[in-house]
């Protein structure tokens, strides 16, 4: 379940071994949805350079893990500890559908403190293939689209972070896979991790995954 | 939270009729009245602080669905409470918003329905004065019923419900004020309470909220 920091499993670990930050401990964690008890005894350790890919069947709570790991939440039992600054995208991109394009990023780079001048929003959507679409307004845009807009803050967010993404693949198309999966190892190599939620098949190098699985038993953890 | 506030009014710019509709209800219910009860100058006078504070109020019990609604719906409530800004900080701008295109328009638009009732000036100023008073708290209030239906079904309903009792003695001090003046009495006792009570809820509401949002995203 837990891996000793100096173990060189992958080649990502292994190239920040040396300097092993633990950046998310989970700890006996049980989550409930109302009177259902989701998942009990949970424990999760992610160190820097680390990506988790949390599966499960639908309603298993891997949402709910999510929101925990992103402070939304509280478990009614166990502990979890966050040791580096977080960025949570949710299910919902959090864009306005009144909004353009830039002023959408602008305003969830300034609600985080990140840089909103123009110049830095311009290039994160670029690096999405969105800069012709700046200044259009967000409900004129498909599904996937809105994606890359909310993906596009995580371009801006700090180095060494910990990312907290809920179907981050969701809508994207071929391209739009490949620009995350490039930015994520990106983000990896500079010492921040990942945990995130996906129902489609991800090709991430070095990635744990952590099984929630039905009933109310223990998860378990595989390395694939 | 000033780019907060900035994004709001944006947002409500591109939605022009909406914004508009608390004013048009307010205006078209307020004019209704002579028209039904009739035009007798004294009867009129008499029930003109009544009309206009009750049309205010429920004027502003309108828009406050989607005061909350729309940022819970998109997400944009959870980026919110995970920033750095405390979520009563938010509360205090939402409400600020909400007055400023929902309290301040019925405030400016109040002394023409008065005119229109006949009422003298120094009732007419005392009118504007009360509902300057007023309406913030209607706002504050308002904002806290909002986030306590947060994700409810028929949070509508819920909400009248749940803060019309709350708002009732603003309705009675705001005209009660008015109904002094135009008798000729004074109108401090009235005023102190409102002043009360828009300190008590510029101080109390926003915390009280905070933790009512905070209650609907968990």
């Amino acid at each position: 379940m837990t891996r000793p920091p100096g173990t060189p499993t992958s080649s990502v670990t292994a190239t920040t071994t040396d300097a092993a930050v633990l950046h998310l401990t989970l700890r006996d964690l049980a989550c409930s949805r109302g009177e259902r008890l989701l998942f009990k005894h949970l424990n999760l350790q992610l160190w820097r350079g680390e990506a988790v890919w949390l599966r499960g069947p639908n309603g298993q709570g891997k949402t709910s893990l999510l929101r925990l790991v992103a402070g939304l939440s509280r478990p009614v039992a166990g502990q979890v500890d966050v040791h580096a600054a977080r960025v949570y995208i949710g299910h919902q991109p959090a864009i306005k559908d009144d909004l353009s394009v830039l002023e959408a990023l602008g305003f969830l780079a300034r609600l985080h403190d990140l840089p909103a001048h123009d110049t830095a929003l311009v290039q994160a959507l670029d690096a999405w293939g969105l800069k012709a679409k700046r200044h259009a307004l967000v409900r004129t845009l498909s599904q996937g689209q809105r994606r890359r807009v909310a993906l596009a803050r995580l371009a801006l967010s700090p180095a060494a972070a910990l990312w907290v993404l809920d179907e981050p693949f969701d809508a994207l198309d071929a391209a739009g896979v490949d620009a995350l999966l490039a930015l994520v190892q990106t983000h990896r190599q500079s010492g921040g991790s990942l945990l995130f939620t996906s129902h489609q098949a991800v090709d991430l190098p070095a990635c744990r995954t952590l099984d929630l699985p039905s009933g109310a038993s223990t998860p378990s953890e595989a390395a694939t | 939270m000033g780019f907060l506030v900035r994004r709001d009014l944006r947002l409500a710019m591109r939605r022009r009729s909406e914004v508009l509709l608390p004013l048009v209800f307010f205006t078209v219910a307020t004019s209704l009245f002579p028209l039904g009860v009739g035009p007798e100058p004294q009867t009129l006078r008499t029930i003109a602080p009544g009309v206009v504070w009750v049309c205010a109020l429920l004027a502003s019990l309108l828009s406050l669905g989607g005061l909350y609604g729309s940022d819970f719906a998109d997400g944009s409530l959870e980026q919110m409470a995970l920033s750095r800004h405390p979520l009563a900080s938010l509360a205090l701008s939402k409400a600020f918003v909400h007055w400023l295109l929902n309290g301040l328009p019925l405030v400016l638009v109040a002394p023409l329905i008065g005119l229109l009732f006949d009422i003298d000036r120094d009732a007419l100023q005392m009118l504007t004065l009360t509902l300057l008073l007023g309406t913030p708290v209607l706002s504050l209030l308002g904002g806290l019923g909002a986030a306590l239906t947060l994700g409810l079904r028929s949070a509508e309903m819920l909400l009248v419900l749940l803060i019309l009792p709350l708002l009732i003695p603003v309705l009675i001090f705001g005209a009660g004020a008015v109904v002094a003046v135009a008798s000729g009495l004074s109108a401090s006792g009235h005023l102190s309470l409102l002043g009360a009570l828009l300190l008590l809820s510029l101080l109390g509401a926003p915390f009280a909220t905070a933790a009512a949002l905070k209650i609907a995203l968990d």
